[in-house]
């Protein structure tokens, strides 16, 4: 019985498992003997592992892992080790950094000092990873957009939680790990610096943000409904008529005159994925170190549409001589 | 009919996305507050309204009291803030505030039953103050209360303590060792609407006057140290206006900019009053009280129960809807001519009826306590002192255990 094998498959081909080819002599070994899994296999590719975790990986598994028992511990602490209470309360608890009063000295480890060492550790266990990536992409004779795409994410980490900090003089203005406590941070952000969204910089980064989800609906779509004609087989099809690949460009083209081409469609996500932090951190390196204000400095930059006023106007009570 | 199909779509998405988001699940009633298409309405979830109206009727009011009767002084002794009344206006407020404050316990909640004149029960001293504290916000913050004033039944509605009060909490740090410091936040309190905002800011604004106000008056950096965990303690205070009042920011704020009065409702200089009157209302009145309270009716460290704006509120913007009592208890609108009465020091403390409001302990507050309490008010909380400025602003070395 024929049936067609697409994307997501419910065929799954089983054979001797794929070690990989013979690694160099001097290489770390492969860890994880390869297995099969049906689950996985329902959504990608069924065998799992080996894995080459290399000094990289296994460092930054170690140095997340102390970053999440320190953040996870003191939040445990905080409701006073209560294991119910604990879960009950954990989209409210929080790592918080150190009072601003210590400017950019050390705390002590209870007032902002834990903060201070788990970050320590989550930065060291991303830019391990990152190391990864690299190697591993250079390894397979890859390009290294992987690296750099992830890259633009650690940019906006880092400006948020260290170099923005660093500028302003003050731990105290870095992000709370916690997951409520986080959001509250971004909101109070936004209202000490007068409205972020008069901020040019976290206008594009909306953009792309918005922009990435579109073409990845655009893109994803495409080369779904694409698939009965072996859509994801793109490259073999590139240059021929009628296939999966010719169609899905005269669908585009036909729809709205213009169409990417198979090649720079993934350019076009990759640009937008990779802007959205990196112009988001722009904006956010930016706030209190250049712009204090973003509502009064859109206003300056005729960037502000104009409300009817209140009749009689409102006026600060500690001007008018208020009580 | 595709009306009715995007009807129906958008009802079974709309829930999903606002429970994702913590918003008012529809339906909901949107009021507009300013110019068409600025987006400065209040959402109200209609299935609260009944409730909230329930909530604050005005009792019906006792007919006027008869004229031409003698001064109270002549028929009771040891009368001390109402002397100015008449027998009748004087026995119905009484009355009146029997029923608002008492209507279980009844007058020995506050008088000795063998003897009125007697003051041995501390409540007594307490409601003489409460109705100082009345008169004054009815004659001197009319900016907030207006001419619809207050009465007991404002914020007491038949219970002996009204149900939404603070004190300083009992540990604000909540520090546990080496671990766990909390500072003042991230605990999930119903009074800033269950935010992960700093908790105890009724002492940083309506105890002390930590300052509010925290945006750049000019667009790039001139100096404002203010920090972004200073905004959260206003952020967190804001909360609590929106919980209390039952309303959104745009009721007072033009939410593109928060700070700039002249974007702002008429509602926030109502409002800046009403900080300015709970701030002096909780010094002047509340705060002295913690020294006759007996242990049962004071926080963890010592202070007495404090009025923010929920006290009043209970819900809604307007207390009670907006409706006055105060046009009928004519008595209540403005303070007795003379010198102020005060409280008398050493005085003996006794709960009077601790059956009648959740059974707590007669407890005599000692010397000790009342101290600490005071220190407690005028010093500010390590934390909110921290978190208000950057290092600048604070002695470092005050800071550092």
């Amino acid at each position: 019985m024929a049936e067609y094998q697409n994307l997501f498959t419910r065929v799954q081909v089983r054979g001797p498992m794929h070690g990989g080819l013979p690694l160099p002599e001097d290489s770390w070994p492969r860890d994880l003997a390869p297995r099969a899994s049906y689950l996985f296999g329902l959504i990608g590719e069924f065998q799992i592992g080996p894995i080459v975790l290399g000094w990289t990986g296994l460092a930054s598994l170690l140095c997340g892992f102390i970053a999440i028992e320190i953040i996870g511990l003191n939040m445990w602490a905080s409701v006073n080790w209560d294991p119910v209470e604990f879960v009950r309360q954990l989209p409210w608890l929080a790592l918080e950094p150190p009072p601003p009063s210590y400017g950019l000295r050390l705390p002590p480890l209870n007032d902002g000092g834990w903060w201070l060492m788990a970050g320590f550790f989550l930065t060291a266990s991303i830019l391990l990873w990152w190391t990864r990536l690299y190697q591993r992409a250079r390894a397979h004779g890859l390009g290294t957009h992987v690296a750099w795409a992830f890259a633009a994410a650690i940019w906006l980490y880092l400006v948020l939680g260290f170099i923005r900090p660093v500028l302003m003089g003050s731990w105290g203005e870095a992000v709370p790990f916690g997951i409520f406590p986080h959001l509250d941070w971004t909101a109070a952000f936004s209202i000490r610096y007068g409205n972020l969204f008069y901020n040019p910089f976290h206008m594009l980064s909306i953009v792309f943000l918005y922009g990435s989800t579109l073409l990845f609906a655009m893109h994803g779509g495409t080369i779904i409904a694409t698939g009965r004609y072996g859509g994801e087989r793109e490259l073999e099809q590139v240059t021929h008529r009628g296939t999966a690949a010719e169609r899905s460009m005269l669908f585009w083209r036909w729809t709205m005159g213009f169409n990417a081409t198979m090649e720079s469609i993934h350019r076009w996500a990759w640009w937008f994925a990779v802007l959205c932090p990196l112009t988001g951190g722009i904006g956010i390196l930016l706030t209190g170190t250049v712009v204090d204000n973003w509502f009064l400095w859109g206003m300056k930059h005729g960037l502000v549409p104009a409300y009817p006023e209140f009749v009689p106007p409102v006026l600060d009570p500690l001007t008018t001589g208020g009580n | 009919m595709a009306m009715s199909k995007t009807r129906k779509a958008s009802l079974l998405a709309i829930p999903l996305v606002a429970g994702l988001l913590g918003c008012e699940p529809p339906p909901v009633e949107v009021e507009q507050y300013h110019a068409r298409g600025v987006g400065m309405e209040g959402v109200t979830n209609v299935r609260d309204i009944p409730e909230r109206l329930a909530a604050n009727q005005v009792p019906e009011s006792p007919p006027p009291a008869a004229p031409g009767m003698p001064p109270v002084t002549a028929v009771y002794q040891n009368i001390q803030v109402v002397g100015h009344l008449d027998l009748g206006s004087f026995t119905r407020l009484m009355a009146g505030v029997t029923s608002w404050v008492s209507p279980d316990a009844g007058c020995t909640y506050c008088h000795v039953g063998a003897n009125f004149a007697d003051d041995g029960k501390y409540t007594k001293n307490v409601a003489r103050r409460m109705l100082q504290m009345t008169a004054e916000i009815n004659s001197q913050w009319k900016e907030h209360v207006g001419d619809t004033g207050v009465t007991c039944y404002t914020c007491h509605r038949g219970m002996p303590v009204p149900a939404n009060y603070w004190h300083a909490p009992a540990d604000p740090r909540m520090a546990r060792g080496p671990v766990g410091g909390m500072p003042g936040q991230n605990a999930p309190n119903p009074q800033i609407g269950l935010a992960s905002l700093p908790n105890d800011v009724f002492s940083a604004y309506l105890l002390r006057d930590d300052g509010i106000r925290l945006q750049s008056k000019q667009a790039l950096p001139s100096g404002n140290r203010a920090s972004i965990k200073k905004a959260e303690w206003t952020y967190g205070f804001m909360m609590h206006f929106s919980t209390a009042l039952g309303v959104n920011c745009t009721f007072c704020h033009n939410s593109r900019a928060f700070s700039p009065w002249e974007a702002s409702t008429p509602e926030r200089v109502r409002a800046w009053h009403g900080i300015q009157m709970v701030r002096s209302i909780n010094n002047d009145y509340m705060e002295p009280l913690s020294a006759i309270f007996p242990e049962n009716r004071v926080g963890p460290q010592g202070d007495t129960y404090k009025i923010n704006c929920a006290t009043c509120h209970q819900g809604v913007n307007k207390p009670l809807l907006g409706v006055s009592m105060l046009a009928d208890w004519p008595s209540l609108a403005a303070p007795a001519p003379g010198p102020p009465w005060n409280l008398p020091v050493d005085e003996p403390t006794s709960d009077p009826d601790p059956e009648a409001d959740g059974g707590a302990e007669d407890v005599e507050v000692t010397l000790e306590s009342d101290a600490g309490a005071e220190e407690a008010a005028e010093e500010p909380s390590e934390d909110a002192r921290r978190d208000l400025a950057r290092s600048e602003a604070v002695e470092p070395d005050s800071v550092i255990r």
